[in-house]
């Protein structure tokens, strides 16, 4: 039993085909395919992607399940579109053993909205000092393969390098959130023009730079993989781009909301907009998109920062840094990607969900709508334009930048291994 | 006027203007045996300060005394509650007690704008210094006290005029103030600083940036000079305090090398032996005890302004308070 036939949908924007699923795998995809004894969803018009997979998910449990919950956050991610998320390690307690990873991923299994991959810390309490046991971490039931102590940067040269090397043995990859820490003492936003004006401490692109430049020459010397979180200026896009042309094995990453909002909006003080790396200028949003349209930059991961009201209901200086982005995520790519022609479907199935599932090394997920695939998919109303209203998100938290804005598509299905988890845009 | 004062920028030439010359008026105040005027008699004005500033504090509370409005002082520094909601939570207490302006200083920078902005009060917002962004009313009181001592009357402004403010711009709410208000008015200011202590981006500041103070001392007009924290060495900002003094502080030869004319200023408290030397700091050209003098007038100046009705701070004969368009 348990059929169900998309019919007419424009796969990965293409010409319509009906794709047709038999319990947890697609069984055929064609035209004209048979809806005997199966659901039928109309498609047509709609693109059919395959699941989005999230790099940069922060799901905040254990610890901070005031603002989001493996639950909430999971349901949150379905209603976006994905079918797998990577759960940071920045949590309470930290995500750097393998007790900590294995209680992450049986939440998530028990949610059964989305696929949840624990991220294990680089190091203990992600302090940046003793590596913590990434082999256990790996070889738990979570299988982490990707390691990262976002939220803080692995600033020391030698941690780093022996983190790069020490992961080889299970293909793994350290997520650098690259910040130069003495750079950024007291930073609260970009530094450039606005700052100035409004006497914000700079937060400035060279602290990011000058991270990136050196890991991704440690990760040449050593001959292993590093993946950049949340790229946010056109001069980290130049070293990517350079990284590349040497053959290294370096990927990178773009949130949405740096590759649509600039720290203009700062002006006004709401700490909606503050989060890290902050917004930045026009000419680092354009160099971003461009970035993203020729592969320089890898994928589009989120960095979903759920936080509880009453920690931006404040003064920007006394906020917490971070926007939620699930829900919002493929909307704000389409407006900037696909609406502004750098990019097609295929461009986003690849951006947002083969590229990140290859750099995770994920199972399952990532994968071609064909037969035999497992059927991770999401279907989107492309045509639908809608104005943001964070009251009606499935997340703990409602910290969006795009609260009234105005954006286009819609997810109506999300598919997890052949069981709907969103119908009509709505959680099932 | 607008229905706050958060932000230099947010002055027209003509606010501006309109609120130095109410500041006149209310200096005469100042001459009478009866130092009071009722004009706000009835209203509340609180004084909300996070950070320690005994005389912006007292500077507030003698201005709002004098238009006999009812002043509290709240005091919320080292205030138990957590940071974030401590601004707010105030916030709704003061309406809850029904504060028709609130005078805030705050060490953050925004904290001002976002109170007057969030919904949480329904009062006016006087900004009495918000971290490194703003401190409105102290640059008004500069232009104030360079408007009477330049010689320009009443209902002028100080077009071409030339200042120079010195010291350390990147930290400074008074520098930012002061470069929105000056030129509003029309002047030319020169700011002059090690490089370590400009901000990034200043480039798009309606003025001139030097890092020679010779260079510019006798083609000015006044020199104001900053307060230059000593800790700020730590940070390698400058190497010592006596190269800070060498190269920026100024005493009384370079003095000599300005204009017969001109003043030196400081927003106080000053930091002798640093940024200036005591016999300039105590020479008649620095009016810095005069600034303070004028602090008050221009504070009641702007509250009135912000708060009081369409008459006249005084009665009759001044001539000289036509409100804008935008007055309310
Ligand atoms: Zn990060």
């Amino acid at each position: 039993m348990s059929k169900i036939l998309i019919r007419g949908a424009n796969v990965l924007g293409g010409e319509p085909q009906d794709v047709l699923i038999d319990g947890e795998t697609i069984a055929a995809v064609g035209t004209g395919l048979s809806a005997d004894g199966a659901r039928v969803i109309e498609a047509a018009g709609q693109v059919l992607l395959p699941g989005l997979v999230d790099l940069h998910t922060h799901l905040r449990e254990p610890g901070r399940e005031d603002s989001e919950t493996v639950l909430t956050g999971t349901k949150a991610a379905a209603v976006g579109g994905y079918t797998a998320v990577h759960a940071m390690a920045n949590t309470f307690p930290v995500a750097d053993t393998a007790g900590v990873v294995e209680q992450v991923w049986r939440l998530g299994r028990e949610s059964g909205y989305c696929d949840v991959q624990p991220v294990g810390a680089v190091t203990v309490g992600l302090e940046g000092r003793q590596l913590a046991e990434l082999g256990a971490m790996h070889d738990s039931a979570a299988g982490v393969r990707v390691f990262s102590d976002d939220g803080k940067c692995v600033d020391d040269a030698v941690i780093m390098r022996r983190a790069l090397e020490y992961v080889k043995a299970f293909d793994g990859v350290v997520a650098q959130h690259a910040q130069e820490p003495r750079l950024t003492e007291g930073a609260q936003m970009n530094e450039g023009v606005v700052s100035a004006e409004l006497g914000l401490g700079g937060w400035p692109a060279v602290a990011e730079e000058s991270i990136i430049a050196r890991d991704v020459l440690l990760a040449a010397h050593v001959g292993s993989r590093v993946h950049i979180c949340h790229l946010s200026t056109a001069g980290s896009v130049e070293l990517v781009r350079w990284a590349k042309s040497k053959g290294w094995d370096v990927t990178a990453e773009v949130t949405p909301h740096h590759l649509l909002l600039t720290d203009e909006l700062v002006r006004s003080y709401n700490p909606v907009y503050k989060v890290n790396p902050p917004l930045r200028t026009e000419a680092d949003v354009l160099a971003l998109r461009e970035a993203l349209a020729d592969g320089t930059i890898d994928c589009v991961a989120t960095d979903h920062a759920p936080h509880p009201h009453e920690d931006k209901d404040c003064e920007w200086g006394a906020a917490a840094m971070g926007m939620v982005g699930l829900e919002t995520a493929l909307s704000v790519v389409q407006h900037t990607m696909v609406d502004s022609g750098l990019l097609d479907w295929a461009g986003v199935a690849d951006r947002m969900s083969f590229r990140p599932a290859h750099i995770g090394r994920l199972e399952g997920h990532g994968r071609p709508i064909a037969a035999g695939e497992p059927a991770n998919l999401t279907l989107v109303d492309s045509a639908y334009r809608g104005v943001v209203d964070p009251a009606g998100f499935a997340s703990r938290s409602r910290n969006t930048p795009y609260e009234g804005r105005e954006l286009p598509g819609r997810v109506t299905h999300t598919f997890l291994r052949g069981r709907t988890t969103v119908v009509d845009g709505i959680l099932a | 006027m607008k229905r706050h004062l958060i932000s230099a920028a947010d002055l027209t030439r003509d606010d501006a203007v309109l609120i130095l010359d109410t500041a006149e008026e209310m200096a005469r105040v100042a001459d009478r045996p009866i130092k009071k005027l009722p004009t706000l008699r009835g209203r509340t004005v609180v004084n909300l300060f996070f950070e320690d500033s005994t005389r912006t504090r007292i500077s507030f509370e003698a201005a709002a005394k004098r238009l006999s409005a009812d002043v509290i002082n709240f005091s919320a520094k080292g205030s138990s509650v957590s940071k974030g909601e401590s601004l707010k939570d105030t916030a709704l207490t003061l309406e809850a007690m029904g504060a028709d302006a609130v005078v805030i200083r705050h060490h953050d920078s925004g904290a001002p704008h976002r109170l007057a902005t969030s919904g949480w009060i329904g009062g006016s917002v006087v900004n009495a210094g918000d971290g490194t962004h703003e401190h409105p009313t102290q640059a008004l009181l500069d232009a104030f006290t360079m408007r009477r001592r330049l010689g320009e009357g009443v209902g002028s402004d100080l077009s071409g005029r030339r200042i120079t403010v010195v010291g350390d711009i990147l930290h400074s709410r008074v520098a930012r103030s002061n470069v929105h208000l000056l030129t509003t008015l029309g002047a030319e200011v020169t700011l002059v600083a090690p490089p370590t202590l400009v901000p990034i981006g200043v480039q798009q500041w309606p003025c001139e940036v030097s890092y020679d103070l010779d260079a510019v001392l006798a083609k000015s007009d006044a020199v104001m000079m900053l307060r230059v924290q000593r800790e700020r060495m730590n940070a390698a900002f400058f190497p010592t305090e006596r190269e800070y003094a060498r190269r920026y502080g100024l005493d009384g030869e370079r003095m000599a090398r300005m204009p017969e004319h001109a003043i030196v200023m400081h927003p106080g408290p000053m930091n002798r032996g640093m940024e200036i030397t005591a016999e300039v700091a105590d020479s008649p050209r620095c009016t810095a005890v005069e600034q303070v003098t004028n602090g008050v007038s221009i504070r009641m100046a702007v509250l009135y302004l912000l708060l009081g009705g369409n008459e006249p701070a005084l009665t009759a004969g001044t001539g000289t308070s036509t409100r804008t368009e935008e007055s309310k």
